[in-house]
């Protein structure tokens, strides 16, 4: 045996390594442990479970200034929806933190018997929605989570696209008397509103840009992709109406009967599959409205594949949600007849 | 040489000059030894006893008086012959899945849950009915407490009633949580015992499981978070009639060893007779305290259909319907049964 000591490493110091530590840092839009323990300081209803998973979706943040309020039950999602469930009937508010995939797909009993059916106030914190974890794989992805969620009584479903977005749809909702399903992404999205700004409404479709010739309909990762095509276009001379139509349960189906009407056109982006999400709501909210003759393009996943292995962002040029591919896709819809 | 105190915490901790070692540890310690519980946090530090109302120490566990045996028995009596009344309004129910938690339901409604005149009362015992197939043994208990009018019975299961086969807990007073899904109850009942003890709440939380409901994974990762968080305001109380709809529970899907099985996720278990009253009081009056860190699994063994001859362990009367006059006479059985 040799009696040289052993080689030891030295702390990663390159500017591209990273551990979950300097993650955490990167996910600035994933707000929901901050500010819920913002809330906390004031509110002694709220309390915050998780999955095992505490960093990825910065529930720590929660931790660290309420520990008594925060629970984690480890790899064990179902049980995790129906204990908040129990805990919501003895006078808590809970929120449950896991991937969209593992709660949305995984739970979606869970959240229809235990939650909807009594009518709880148990939110679900979604996150890492759609394809935003990319080469992580289909097993990871929800592009469905919608399509169950939208035939679900007493749900309430929203897809903040932002930091302040996100936490204006908490703060606005503590006191709400139902569940209520937040789709929120990998916590790396764009800005798109200011803090505080009045546009975002729950329950409400923001108008984010007004032009006459297409209204494009976005939430959640499409609606930056969205605004960006929008100019885009609008340096051809294609004036397009942006929505942010985060709330997709109960969906505004008047502003979105409005605007089919005054455009003509719609053009639907979703991190979702094309059935059954924000399209789906955008067709149904058009047949109850009784308005016709609406040319309505979907962009999305397409109906039967599951997402290629690759990168977030470059998944997102692929299936042509990036604002080149939503431009490309607004140009068509005018072309047609 | 190791030290086989110094890998123990609780051991470790008095080795570091810790003061008198808390009786609750003490116990804890001693279950430890004894395999009578599988090695979790013990992080009580409260002293027993206590005078918190509804907190029945095991070792003081009486048998019930004459009094409290009668009503076990009357309740027992009248949850099944009620059922008997009420699925012949329904022409469909599980007469057996009740016949078999009838003396538990005598002893739970008979005095062991903490209950008052409002069934929203919010320091109340909880009862989750996970096997929610047996509500409508349930029903009449709550309709005698005054808790909904007694003509709601009459019109069970008939459009627009608030009362079904699985209960509804936004429809029906006195019913905790909304089941019939199973393998959901224990979650619940976890859920609403971790929140009383975060409340401050001296409210026990008890779920009523099925048998081959054990099957449940969901089942198992309520009974590990229940070991891991210590909840010893929750009791599980498993109705083992030994049956599910397709037959033994055995031959279905094996549940057994069912007491092994929650021991081995920190749960103290204790067996009984689930059809003896005195037996099955004593057992429940005697769960540990619910500041305790204990959870308790109480396998009642029981029969699937008990009362009836014809229906005892029968697979096809899981489900089924009795015309008045087999009415009429399956409750003279039952009258026989119980005098």
């Amino acid at each position: 045996m040799s009696s040289a000591a052993p080689y030891r490493a030295p702390v990663p110091s390159h500017a591209s390594s990273w551990d979950m530590a300097r993650s955490e840092q990167l996910a600035r839009a994933a707000v929901a442990g901050r500010v819920l323990a913002d809330i906390a300081d004031d509110d002694e209803r709220i309390a915050v479970l998780t999955a095992d998973l505490k960093f990825s979706n910065r529930t720590v943040d929660f931790e660290r200034r309420h520990p008594e309020r925060f629970l984690n039950v480890g790899i064990a999602e179902q049980h995790m929806v129906t204990m908040a469930a129990g805990m919501a009937t003895v006078g808590y508010v809970p929120y449950v933190a896991t991937f969209a995939s593992f709660v949305g797909l995984l739970c979606a009993e869970q959240l229809r018997t235990d939650l909807a059916y009594p009518g709880l106030p148990v939110r679900v914190l979604a996150h890492h929605a759609g394809i935003s974890l990319g080469f992580y794989g289909t097993s990871h992805h929800a592009t469905e989570d919608l399509g169950l969620l939208r035939s679900i009584a007493n749900m309430t479903v929203v897809c903040p696209a932002d930091a302040a977005s996100v936490e204006a749809a908490l703060r606005t909702t503590v006191d709400h008397d139902g569940p209520i399903y937040f789709r929120l992404g990998r916590g790396r999205e764009p800005d798109v509103y200011a803090p505080g700004d009045a546009r975002f409404e729950v329950g409400r479709i923001a108008t984010l840009r007004d032009g006459g010739d297409l209204a494009i309909v976005a939430n959640g990762i499409t609606v930056a992709a969205a605004l960006e095509a929008a100019e885009r276009l609008a340096a051809d001379g294609i004036e397009a109406t942006v929505l942010d139509a985060h709330t997709v349960r109960p969906f505004d189906g008047e502003t979105l009967c409005a605007v089919a009407a005054r455009t003509g056109r719609l053009l639907v982006a979703e991190e979702h599959n094309v059935v059954g999400g924000v399209a789906s709501a955008c067709a149904d909210a058009l047949v109850d409205g009784g308005v016709g003759g609406v040319r309505l393009a979907r962009a999305g996943m397409p109906p039967d594949e599951y997402a290629l292995i690759g990168p977030p962002t470059h998944l997102y040029r692929h299936y042509r949600l990036d604002a080149d591919g939503l431009a490309e896709r607004a140009r068509a819809l005018l072309d047609e007849r | 040489m190791l030290d086989a105190r110094k890998m123990d915490p609780v051991e470790s901790s008095r080795a570091a000059g810790a003061a008198a070692e808390p009786a609750a540890a003490r116990r804890v310690r001693e279950r430890r030894r004894t395999g009578t519980c599988a090695p979790h946090r013990a992080t009580t530090t409260r002293e027993e006893p206590h005078d918190m109302p509804g907190n029945r120490p095991i070792e003081t566990a009486a048998a019930p008086s004459p009094e409290t045996l009668g009503e076990i028995r009357r309740i027992a009596a009248l949850v099944r012959s009620e059922t008997v009344r009420l699925i012949e309004i329904a022409k469909s129910g599980h007469y057996t899945s009740v016949f078999s938690c009838a003396e538990l339901l005598g002893a739970l409604y008979g005095g062991i849950l903490r209950l008052s005149e409002d069934p929203d009362w919010p320091e109340r015992d909880r009862l989750v009915l996970s096997k929610g197939h047996m509500a409508v043994g349930v029903y009449p208990l709550l309709a005698e407490r005054g808790y909904f009018p007694a003509e709601w019975l009459d019109g069970y299961t008939r459009v627009g009633n608030p009362l079904g086969d699985h209960p509804d807990m936004r429809r029906v007073p006195g019913v905790d949580f909304s089941s019939g899904s199973l393998g959901h109850g224990l979650s619940i009942a976890v859920g609403m015992a971790q929140a009383a003890r975060m409340r401050g709440l001296g409210s026990r939380v008890w779920a009523l499981l099925g048998d081959q409901e054990l099957n449940e994974g969901q089942i198992w990762e309520a009974a590990q978070t229940a070991g891991h968080f210590g909840l010893g305001n929750l009791v599980a109380i498993v109705d083992r009639n030994q049956m599910g709809l397709d037959g033994l529970t055995e031959d279905v899907m094996t549940v057994e060893p069912i007491a092994d099985r929650f021991r081995a996720f920190g749960w103290e278990v204790v067996e009984v007779d689930g059809h003896d009253p005195a037996a099955v009081w004593t057992t429940l009056a005697g769960v540990p305290a619910t500041d305790s860190r204990q959870p308790t699994c109480i396998v009642a063994h029981t029969v699937k259909g008990k009362g009836v001859g014809y229906m005892e362990l029968s697979r096809t009367w899981h489900l089924g319907y009795l015309a008045p006059p087999d009415a009429a006479d399956t409750s003279r059985e039952l009258e026989e049964f119980h005098v």
